[in-house]
């Protein structure tokens, strides 16, 4: 595999696709909708060859790609994959390939425009979970921003400006303070090693002061509490889920999200350890309140939409739990149940899109009784509801238990609170099913409502086996994750030890010839 | 004692000094609806200005007697200048054929405007840059009023001209305060006489700085002198607004880098200019935020911008003055190009130039609201932009050099820019369009314009090494 860059391809082939439709003639609506899923269809195949070769018994980087880009600020095109991004990556391109899947009906205008967004959306998205190098992370991080900005803008809903703006206004708080604490650590590497570096291999061996860490952790933290969203910070998800259309909702929750959580394991934990024990308690409090507050907005929504946005709240609030364990169980967890909660908050949010699309109305007020107009609908829908609340069976099941456990070896207390979570979610999805599938069809409209079609049960259906997969047999997925994760959780065990013992920087002086600590666990 | 002239130093000014000329006496020689060829003249002055600027930096070295130096910085200074020009000569050619036709002296008064900005940049010697200023100012002046038959524009020239010439005797008294300390204007003598510790008086030396940094201040458009901004801006023709926002700026902090950071007159500005820069930035980025009319939003942005630049030349050092040069460069780039569209929509007589009425703009004229989009989101510093690696490069350097609140509050302002920049790009795409007779087309210069700036501020987005590389060139060729 190493004559071809298989990174850059899975990075860029979507680019692939947005030249062409450039150039097409707007109003050839299938053609570029054709174009569009075929680049996102090239994208997932060559994230599955990427896979095949992919080495699951390492916790090193693989397929690493790295060529100097800006020389006068040391700054290198690096990107590289390992246990911890690699089903990210293809959760973001099968997202993808879905989301574009399910736009057949519901964009019909200025469908040039929203293919285009879309795959540089893409494009972004897979950049931040390759790039090892911080700037070209910040890069691809801000990148993105654009396209999902105009998919809320201009595909959304009623109050789709608004939102749009909520979204980008609150991303760009955090991430420019990130973009201080990046420059922060290039500096330092500066000061100790006498050239700046951002490349994150490189900083991960370099003993950052414990002050420092506090404020670098602030910095870096509440860029991706707000991306995930942590519960203060989350205001701007329900907002920005109800009014983007389908196919943004879908992205967003499936992968948008991760980029927030992403963040965490890959640049806070190991380059912050002292912070990160230290902010443990906090966080870990506040992502059950996440997981509490989230499920009981949710069992109060009206609209089926916000409902599942804010039962992202909650899920999301299991995944921060389960990374703060500082366990094996608990990062795999929480890692397996992003994949899991952009399987299946991804299908919810399309299953709502469909029926939106048929009856313009999210209320649940204004359903009753699907089940027996379109029972093959209602069986999907229960299905991904299930593995939502976490089912044993279903994928989420897997997913909260290892976050539970985990969590549970390193703190009890909060393992036991955040289980409440699960049963408010099955408050929160149960009672939305009855209101909406079971009962009498009370509603004329209801009732000439078609069952899903072809295209639509093509969707879906690979989103259900993927549930059943996990659920019944996660070990390969578990597999792939665990050498980088056991390997984290040394870094950052032992880090935290060196800090606190102030033995760091002899260490790092003496180790300076094997790459430090990272490369001396390998 | 022979002094010793040096001409290939200044023979970038020369060629535009020249050009001028003979624009001047052909604009009398030709029919008034031809003048608008002097345009082409212009531009391929200023393309041959550019070429001796790059020739020049193999040979650097004093001229005058050691009145003007070619060097990297001013080299650098120089390009900014003349791309600004060119961008606005060639935004300006059917602006001008269609407003004022027959007016050939417009390209002069800005080809005279430019060996002025010229002038700043190499001057060493305070009466030098003092003579540069004015250059510069004067024919700006007459620029901002040269749409005679209307009243904003006439206040613009009257507001501009009392306030410049105001600032101008800030700026002559410093001057004379700072000659009677030192008994020379020549900055390389006063570095000379502060370090071979001769007694001068402290106060005088403050006073004058001081006196001198409040012309500049004024010039670059600093808070608290920046009144002056928006009303000018707003008033002057929308092709005459988009050469004074890049040019001058970029001259007034040459002239602050030469005096201020590299001939330090042995007092420590630094917390003056962190103020300046602090309020700078963020009175620029709130008043732009209630603008209505896209010129005024336009000006409050630059004057936020003029605050990014102080926070590099607080920053100080390699780091700061490079950033600042190169920051120059990109804002010229995106500036222009912004100011190209709002010229490219504004229609005959400036009457469309509301942000409301950019409704709709995307679906009529996708790739110009695409091209706007990529300025706004330039001057707002998102990434795969010059504005972004120009940001960059300015919080770069106050990290290093320690300023990290500073950088902290750069970077929250530009959160607040994003905001209004990204209301034309929400106005533009995202609103139904207004019902308006549409009248515009893109003529051939426009759209070079266009593409320069576009490609410009995409190119130096994503491979910035040769700018960043000539930048740092500069800054070290200041310093050292």
């Amino acid at each position: 595999m190493n004559g071809m860059p298989i990174l850059s391809w899975i990075i860029f082939v979507p680019a692939l696709g947005v030249i062409p439709i450039l150039f097409i003639n707007g109003n050839r609506k299938n053609l570029i909708r054709l174009i569009a899923l075929s680049a996102a269809l090239a994208a997932f195949v060559l994230s599955l060859v990427m896979l095949s070769g992919f080495d699951g018994g390492s916790a090193g980087m693989q397929f690493v790609e790295k060529k100097t880009w800006i020389r006068a600020f040391n700054i290198e095109y690096h990107v590289g994959v390992d246990g911890i991004s690699v089903l990210l990556v293809l959760l973001t391109t099968f997202i993808s390939v879905i989301a574009i899947a399910s736009t057949w009906t519901a964009i019909t205008e200025k469908v040039k425009g929203f293919m285009i967004s879309f795959l540089l959306l893409e494009i972004g998205m897979l950049g931040v979970f390759l790039a090892l190098d911080l700037f070209l992370f910040y890069v691809f991080w801000e990148v993105m921003l654009l396209p999902m900005y105009f998919l809320i803008g201009i595909w959304g809903g009623q109050r789709r400006i608004y939102a749009a703006i909520k979204f980008i206004l609150f991303t760009m708080t955090g991430s420019l303070l990130m973009l201080i604490g990046i420059l922060y650590l290039y500096h330092l590497h500066g000061g100790i090693n006498g050239y700046g570096t951002f490349n994150l291999i490189k900083l991960l061996d370099m003993p950052i002061p414990r002050i420092a860490q506090f404020w670098l952790f602030g910095a870096f933290g509440l860029a991706f509490a707000i991306k995930v969203p942590i519960f203060p910070f989350h205001t701007w998800l329900p907002d920005a889920h109800v009014e983007a259309p389908t196919a943004g909702s879908i992205i967003l929750a499936g992968v948008l999200l991760k980029m927030g959580t992403y963040g965490f394991i890959r640049f806070c934990l190991p380059l912050f350890p002292v912070a990160s024990f230290y902010f443990m308690p906090l966080i870990s409090i506040l992502a059950i309140i996440g997981i509490i507050y989230g499920g009981l907005v949710s069992a109060v929504q009206r609209d089926i939409k916000s409902l599942v946005a804010f039962s992202s709240v909650a899920h999301l609030g299991f995944v921060m739990l389960g990374m703060f364990a500082f366990n094996i169980q608990g990062i795999s967890g929480s890692l397996l149940q992003m994949i899991n909660h952009g399987i299946s908050t991804g299908a919810l949010f399309l299953l709502v899109g469909i029926i939106y699309e048929r009856r313009h109305t999210r209320l649940i007020e204004d359903f009753g009784g699907l089940a027996h107009v379109m029972p093959i609908y209602s069986a999907g829908f229960m299905i991904i509801a299930l593995s939502s609340i976490g089912l044993p069976g279903t994928n989420g099941f897997v997913g909260e238990f290892l976050i539970l456990l985990g969590m549970f070896k390193t703190k009890p207390l909060y393992s036991i609170l955040a289980a409440t979570g699960v049963i408010i979610a099955a408050v929160y999805m149960l009672w939305m099913i009855q209101r909406v599938f079971f009962g009498e069809c009370a509603n004329e409209k209801n009732r000439i409502l078609k069952d899903m079609n072809l295209r639509e049960k093509f969707v879906l259906a690979p989103l259900i086996v993927m549930v059943f997969w996990i659920g019944f047999y996660p070990k390969p997925f578990l597999k792939t994750i665990e050498p980088s994760v056991a390997k984290l959780v040394e870094f950052v065990q032992i880090r935290n030890e060196q800090y606190k013992s102030g033995t760091i920087s002899q260490i790092l002086k003496s180790g300076s010839e094997n790459r430090g600590i990272a490369g001396e666990r390998r | 004692m022979m002094i010793d002239i040096n001409w290939p130093a200044i023979y970038p000014e020369l060629a535009i000094c020249i050009t001028a000329f003979v624009a001047l006496i052909a604009g009398l020689l030709i029919p008034a609806r031809y003048r608008w060829w002097l345009g082409f003249l212009a531009i391929a002055g200023t393309l041959v200005a550019i070429q001796l600027t790059y020739a020049g930096f193999s040979h650097t070295g004093e001229a005058f007697g050691g009145m003007v130096v070619n060097d990297i910085i001013a080299g650098f200074f120089k390009v900014i200048f003349c791309l600004g020009t060119l961008l606005a000569i060639f935004v300006s050619l059917s602006y001008q054929r269609r407003e004022f036709l027959g007016l050939g002296e417009y390209y002069v008064m800005i080809l005279f405007a430019t060996f002025g900005m010229m002038v700043m940049a190499s001057a060493v010697d305070l009466v030098t840059i003092f003579i540069g200023l004015e250059m510069m100012s004067i024919p700006l002046y007459v620029l901002a009023g040269i749409k005679r038959d209307r009243y904003r524009s006439q206040e613009a020239a009257l507001k501009y001209f009392l306030l410049g010439a105001f600032a101008s005797g800030f700026l002559l008294y410093g001057i004379a305060l700072l000659y009677g300390s030192f008994g020379s204007t020549n900055l390389y003598r006063i570095v000379e006489i502060i370090k071979s510790g001769k007694a001068y008086s402290p106060f005088f030396v403050a006073a004058g700085s001081v006196m001198i940094l409040i012309g500049f201040a004024f010039k670059a458009g600093l808070f608290p002198f920046h009144a002056w901004i928006p009303d000018v801006y707003e008033g002057a023709p929308a092709p005459v607004t988009a050469f004074m926002s890049s040019g001058p700026k970029a001259a007034a902090m040459a002239a602050i880098i030469r005096i201020f950071v590299v001939a330090s007159p042995n007092i420590d500005f630094t917390s003056i200019f962190w103020a300046l820069a602090v309020l700078t930035m963020t009175v620029g980025n709130i008043l732009a935020i209630t603008q209505a009319n896209v010129k005024r939003m336009l000006a409050y942005s630059s004057i936020a911008h003029a605050g990014y630049m102080m926070v590099a030349i607080t920053a100080g050092g390699v780091e700061g003055i490079s950033a600042v040069a190169f920051y120059l460069f990109a804002y010229t780039l995106m500036n222009i190009g912004a100011f190209a569209i709002v010229i490219f929509f504004a229609e005959r007589d400036e009457l469309y130039e509301n942000i409301s009425d950019y409704a709709g703009f995307a679906r009529q004229f996708p790739f110009a609201a695409i091209a706007m989009t990529v300025f706004m989101a330039s001057l707002g510093g998102i990434p795969g932009t010059a504005g972004f690696i120009g940001k960059f490069a300015i919080f770069s350097g106050a990290v290093k050099n320690g300023f990290i609140w500073l950088a902290v509050i750069g970077v929250l302002n530009s959160l607040i820019s994003i905001f209004y920049y990204l209301r034309i790009v929400v106005v533009m795409f995202m609103r139904p369009p207004e019902p308006r007779i549409v009248d515009i087309e893109m003529t051939p210069s426009l759209l070079i314009a266009l593409i320069i700036a576009l490609l410009g501020v995409l190119q130096i987005g994503f491979f910035p090494d040769r700018w960043l590389y000539l930048a740092n060139m500069a800054a070290v060729s200041a310093l050292f």
